[in-house]
Formats: C-alpha cells, sequence, structure tokens
C-alpha cells in the first residue's frame, strides 16, 4: 500500500513538451510510473518519447484513462490547467510549478473545494513519490527505499534531507509527499495525515513544517483527535526573523503568529514529538520504532 | 510588494475609491509648487514604509505657503525608525466628522478575502480589536462569488456605521474589494477612513501590499517598487534573481529549497553561531546563478565563513561544484568555506572540488558536522 500515488496510477503530464515538463516526465516513466499521456495545446498529436501529446485534458482523459494529473507549466497558465484537468474530470492533480500569483490559487482552491472527487497536491511543491511503485514529480527517487514510514512536508529539499537521515537510520517509505510552502496549497498536512491514518502499510508519520500560517497548529489538533499512529514532527525556521518572507511564500512570521516555537509547543502539547535538526528526528523515529517492535 | 500611501492612494482613486488630491515631492520646491496648485491648508506627508509617521513628526499641517515650505524642509530628509525620508506627499485637508477603519486581508487560513470594518479608525486597529473583539467586524468573501451589495450592508449596520454613510461606505468597501482582486493585493488597509463634515467618506491613508508573483501581469505596478528603501545587499540578490534574506550574524549561508536553508539556519544557531543572511540559490541552479550567489553573500563585510548546504535534486551538486570554482578563480575569497553535497550528482561535485583543490575549502560530508565546522571557522 501507499497513499495518492501507486500502481494504479495513470499519469497525464501538462506541460509534457517543455524542457523540464519532457526530462522529469520520462525520469518518473523511468521510475516505474505509467505515464499515459501528455497535454499542451497546439502539439496534439505528437508524442514524447512514445507517450503521446493531446491538446486538451478532456482529450487525454477520454483517448488514454488518465486519472492523475501532473502540472508542470510555467505560472501564468498553471491555474487555468489545473481547472482544464479538475473539469475534464481528474482526480488527482499534483502541481510542482513555482510563483503562481496567490489570487489564482485562491480562485483554484474554492472551485476545487465545490468538487468532492478531486485532490490537488501542490503547487509549488517536489510531488509524490511511493518507493517501488510511483514518482510523480521531482523527488530524487533513488535516495529512498519503501518502507513504513509516511512523510509529509512543506518543503522540498527538507524532505530529502529527512528522508536521507531517515534512511540512514534504517528506514524506508511507505509514500512521501510534498504539498508545498504556498499560501494556499490544496492538501494541509490535515488531509494527507487522514491518507496515512487509513493506510494500512504506514506505521509512523513524520511531518516537516516550517514557519508561516497555522498548519502545524491545525494538524496538532487534529492528530490528538484523529490519528493513532506515531508521529513525528520538524519545524524549520527556528532562527528566521519576523516580517521577512523567507523563500516560500508561506514561510513569514506575522508578529507572534506562526512561529517555529509557538508550532513547535501547539505539537508537543498534542502529544507529537518534535526533534530540534533533521537528525534527531530520525533519532527519535528510530526510537519510536523500537517500542513498536518491543511494544 | 509594499507600497508608498501616496502610491496606495493613486492605485484607489485608479477604482474609483475617493481619495482626498494630492501630489507628490522629492525637493521642498517642488513640494512648495504642489502646496499652491492644491491649495490651503494643505498636509505634508512623510512617504515611507514604516508605521508612527505622525508621532514622529512625518505628517504636519500647512496653513500657508510659509509653513508649507517650512514642513518640507523638515520632513526630507528626515530619518524616521531607520527610514530615511526620500518623499513627500502634499494633500488637501481634510474636514473629518469621524474616523473609520477598514481593510481586505488575504486570509491564508480560510482560504478567502478577509473584509474588515470598525467605526473605531485611526488608532492602532489591532489595540482596538483586543479591548473590544465587537468594535472589529469581520467578513470572509467567497472569490468567486465577489464581494457583494448585502456583505457591505451587514458589515456597515454591525459595525454601527451612521445609518446615512451606509450607502457611500458600501459603495467604497465595493471598490476596494474591485482594487484588491484586480491588482492582486494581499493587504489593503484604510485608516483612517474619514466621514466628512458634509458626509462624504473617502481614504486618508493607504496602505497596499501586492503579490510579487503577480506583477508579471501589472507591469505599471512592478515600476513602483521602492529601490530607494532598498538595502544595497537585497537589491544585487534580486537584481540576480535569488532568494535573498539579509541577517545580523556572521556566517555566509547558501542551500537550495527555502525548508533546507531555513533548517541550515537553525542548525548553524544550535551549533553555537549566527547566519549573516539567508540565500535560496533555487531549484535547478547553474553554475553562474552559484557564483552570482557568492558574490552577493560576501558582498556583506561581517562574513567571516560561508556554508553551502546542498542536497540536489532538481540542483544537480557538480553545477554547484562548477560554480564554486568559477566563483573562486573570479572572486579570490578570503574566508574559510565548508562545503556539504549530497544528492544529484554527489560524487562528480565532490570530485571536481576535490580536484580544483581550492584554498581553504572543507568539506564535510553531514549538515550537523558542516554547521559545527562552520562555525568554529566563524569563530
Amino acid at each position: 500500500m501507499a497513499i495518492l500515488v501507486n500502481n494504479d496510477t495513470k499519469l497525464c503530464v501538462s506541460g509534457i513538451t517543455g524542457r523540464e515538463g519532457t526530462f522529469h516526465t520520462l525520469n518518473n516513466r523511468n521510475y516505474g510510473t505509467n505515464v499515459v499521456s501528455g497535454v499542451t495545446p497546439g502539439k496534439g498529436g505528437q508524442d514524447v518519447e512514445g507517450i503521446p501529446v493531446f491538446n486538451t485534458f478532456h482529450d487525454a482523459v477520454d483517448k488514454t484513462g488518465a486519472n492523475t494529473a501532473m502540472i508542470f507549466v510555467p505560472p501564468r497558465f498553471a491555474a487555468d490547467s489545473i481547472l482544464e484537468a479538475e473539469d475534464a474530470g481528474i482526480s488527482l492533480i499534483i502541481a510542482i510549478t513555482e510563483g503562481i500569483p496567490a489570487h489564482d490559487e485562491l480562485r483554484v482552491y474554492n472551485q476545487l473545494t465545490r468538487n468532492p472527487n478531486v485532490r490537488l497536491v501542490g503547487p509549488n511543491c517536489p510531488g509524490i513519490l511511493s518507493p517501488g511503485k510511483a514518482n510523480v514529480g521531482i523527488i530524487p527517487a533513488s535516495f529512498f527505499s519503501e518502507g513504513n514510514v509516511g512523510v509529509v512536508s512543506r518543503s522540498g529539499t527538507l524532505t530529502y534531507q529527512i528522508g536521507n537521515e531517515l534512511a540512514q537510520a534504517g528506514f524506508g517509505n511507505s509514500s512521501i509527499v510534498g504539498i508545498g510552502g504556498d499560501p494556499v496549497p490544496g492538501s494541509s498536512f490535515i488531509d494527507i495525515l487522514a491518507e496515512f491514518e487509513a493506510d494500512p502499510e504506514t506505521e509512523l508519520i513524520v511531518m516537516a513544517g516550517e514557519i508561516g500560517g497555522s498548519a502545524e497548529e491545525e494538524a496538532a489538533e487534529f492528530i490528538k483527535a484523529n490519528v493513532t499512529k506515531p508521529v513525528v514532527a520538524y519545524i524549520a525556521g527556528f532562527t528566521a526573523p519576523p516580517g521577512k518572507t523567507m523563500g516560500h511564500a508561506g514561510a513569514i512570521v506575522s508578529g507572534s503568529a506562526g512561529t517555529a516555537k509557538a508550532k513547535q509547543e501547539a505539537l508537543e502539547a498534542n502529544g507529537v514529538r518534535v526533534g530540534r535538526t533533521p537528525t534527531e528526528v530520525a533519532q527519535i523515529a528510530a526510537e519510536i520504532a523500537g517500542s513498536l517492535k518491543t511494544a | 510588494m509594499d507600497l508608498l500611501e501616496y502610491q496606495g492612494k493613486q492605485l484607489f482613486a485608479r477604482h474609483g475609491v475617493p481619495v482626498p488630491s494630492g501630489s507628490p515631492a522629492t525637493t521642498v520646491e517642488e513640494a512648495v509648487a504642489a502646496a499652491d496648485e492644491i491649495g490651503y491648508p494643505c498636509v505634508v506627508k512623510a512617504q515611507v514604509q514604516i508605521g508612527g509617521r505622525g508621532k514622529a513628526g512625518g505628517i504636519k499641517v500647512a496653513k500657508d505657503r510659509q509653513e508649507a515650505e517650512e514642513h518640507s524642509k523638515a520632513i526630507l530628509g528626515m530619518d524616521i525608525k531607520g527610514h530615511t525620508v526620500h518623499e513627500v506627499w502634499i494633500e488637501a485637508a481634510s474636514d473629518i466628522a469621524a474616523e473609520y477603519y477598514a481593510s481586505i486581508v488575504f486570509d491564508r487560513s480560510a482560504k478567502r478575502p478577509l473584509v474588515m470594518l470598525s467605526t473605531q479608525g485611526g488608532m492602532d486597529i489591532e489595540e482596538v480589536a483586543e479591548k473590544d473583539p465587537t468594535a472589529l467586524v469581520r467578513l470572509h468573501v467567497d472569490p468567486l462569488l465577489g464581494f457583494q451589495d448585502f456583505h457591505a450592508r451587514r458589515l456597515a449596520f454591525e459595525a454601527g456605521v451612521d445609518a446615512d454613510v451606509v450607502r457611500p461606505l458600501g459603495a467604497l468597501l465595493a471598490k476596494l474589494y474591485d482594487a484588491f482582486v484586480k491588482e492582486e493585493a494581499m493587504l489593503v488597509e484604510v485608516n483612517p477612513l474619514i466621514v466628512t463634515a458634509d458626509r462624504q467618506v473617502a481614504a486618508l491613508d493607504a496602505k497596499v501590499t501586492l503579490d510579487d508573483n503577480s506583477l508579471f501581469r501589472h507591469p505599471d505596478n512592478a515600476a513602483l517598487r521602492n529601490v530607494a528603501a532598498e538595502d544595497e545587499q537585497e537589491r544585487m540578490a534580486r537584481e540576480r534573481g535569488l532568494t535573498f534574506v539579509k541577517l545580523d550574524g556572521n556566517v555566509g549561508i547558501l542551500g537550495n529549497g527555502a525548508g533546507l536553508v531555513m533548517s541550515t539556519l537553525d542548525v548553524v544557531a544550535q551549533a553555537g553561531g549566527s547566519a549573516a543572511n539567508f540565500l535560496d540559490a533555487g531549484g535547478g541552479s547553474k553554475a553562474e546563478a552559484i557564483t552570482q550567489a557568492v558574490e552577493v553573500i560576501l558582498s556583506n563585510p561581517n562574513v567571516t565563513a560561508v556554508l553551502f548546504n546542498i542536497f540536489g535534486g532538481i540542483t544537480r551538486c557538480d553545477e554547484v561544484a562548477r560554480g564554486l570554482i568559477e566563483a573562486f578563480d573570479q572572486i579570490k575569497p578570503s574566508v574559510p568555506f565548508v562545503v556539504r553535497l549530497d544528492g544529484t550528482n554527489d560524487v562528480e561535485g565532490r570530485k571536481l572540488l576535490a580536484d580544483a583543490n581550492l584554498p581553504n575549502v572543507h568539506t564535510e560530508s553531514t549538515m550537523l558536522g558542516a554547521a559545527k565546522k562552520v562555525v568554529e571557522l566563524a569563530g
């Protein structure tokens, strides 16, 4: 088992003919992901190394049965592409694009919440990897192996760092989900925690957050009420100054709200152990795994 | 991107939000000419991106030409909490009967715009809301539906607005919402929003934050960037397309990915050091970008050691190594570097660095080890 992407994934890539789009699509296919089609308006009828390209998502879904979309188009076209995928009946949309205008994200989010059959992950995210099954996005899959730790993160490279520390401690992963660092992510920690809770293969969950917003605090409440599996958390940005945007559009401390300390306290108050460094996260995970085995 | 007050008012005016007439000036002569044109009494207002201008003496009423000249002389060049006044706004004085507060913020938690209104304007709104939460009324708007007339009426009546002002205030809020959406703002705030003696409403102040990601659709707004107020090093980084924040410490930091860089700052602090900057070289950085990033980091004279913390995914470690080698060739840094390379093409990257045998460059295999080493070297 794994969550969201697996052997049933039939992937259609929007922006497949772009330089990055082609590179990562083929990378994903080489990993074993079932890439069935791509969309580039005006290039319908062409193919990318045997993957058929269509003018519209509707055509791609009709002809190839795609159920998952990866969005790899530039920011100015991304919102439209996400909405097109939803309109065509795609149930999982993974948006990698960075730099989408916030008001576009707002409209997309509010439209997608009207549709109970669709889930958006991202934008501005590294994608989802279910080791041994499917990789959709830009996560360097060779660093991860199959296992029982689910990882959910707001940051791409931080995920790799934590994943690497976990691997060195002997852990593999059920799935790794990057939800992205933008102000309006399609999926929250809570959405992904619920998926991991329901996934029989996932035994332990690692959650990597950062300063800004209140998603970690909300996740803490949710964990207390709904998650029976152990969760280890990490928060980046303890030393970040207030009022400055730290790279991610969402990573900004406004006054006392959204500080790393406040998030750590909220998580700990709800029974979640918080590592102070990525290395410590792996150590805590190892301790918990040890006690699970002996239990 | 934050706008100056008068830029915000001009943006409001384009969307029909009533604002007093005025004119910007960068010299005393320009200011006096503008005051003559507008007529007396008028107000001379310092244009800086910081609150508390009035208390600092940055806002003064001029009843005649002589006062306009005196006030402009005093305010231009004034320092307000570290911000130098390069520009003033000369505005027609208003006959104020009441001061309200209105704002629209991009509410990330609710994922909707949040409209707020209070009849207790003119002061610190956070204080007002804390003392009496009912004094600030709030309403979330579905962005696909937009701001409706009934929204405005509900806000106005709940806030206790005088009945004869409900209609013009509602019209102002609708126009403000229009400006918020069409200009793709993260915040528009009017404090005070005034009711004049003849029962008109107008925005007497304007605070506007625009979404940087949307500026490609608004070239006119992009041109409003207040370059004079920008830190030299931050400007240098922005012009090179780097995500950069200047900090107070002495350890220069370069990493890839915002989360990993933030984490690196924290780990350096835990090792007893203090970061001089946040610098995210971004995904897929090529050698040239790395060279430019080193240039930006070293332009800060406080930097006594530099840490490269790279976990390559889309970024290739060999490109990072090439950029560093190029930087050493061009800049010949005099401070020590600690480099940690992991991820895509890390073997090639480490080999390139080993072969180049750069002076004073130390490689470490873990993030924690690299942080400890750089703190030791930074002194």
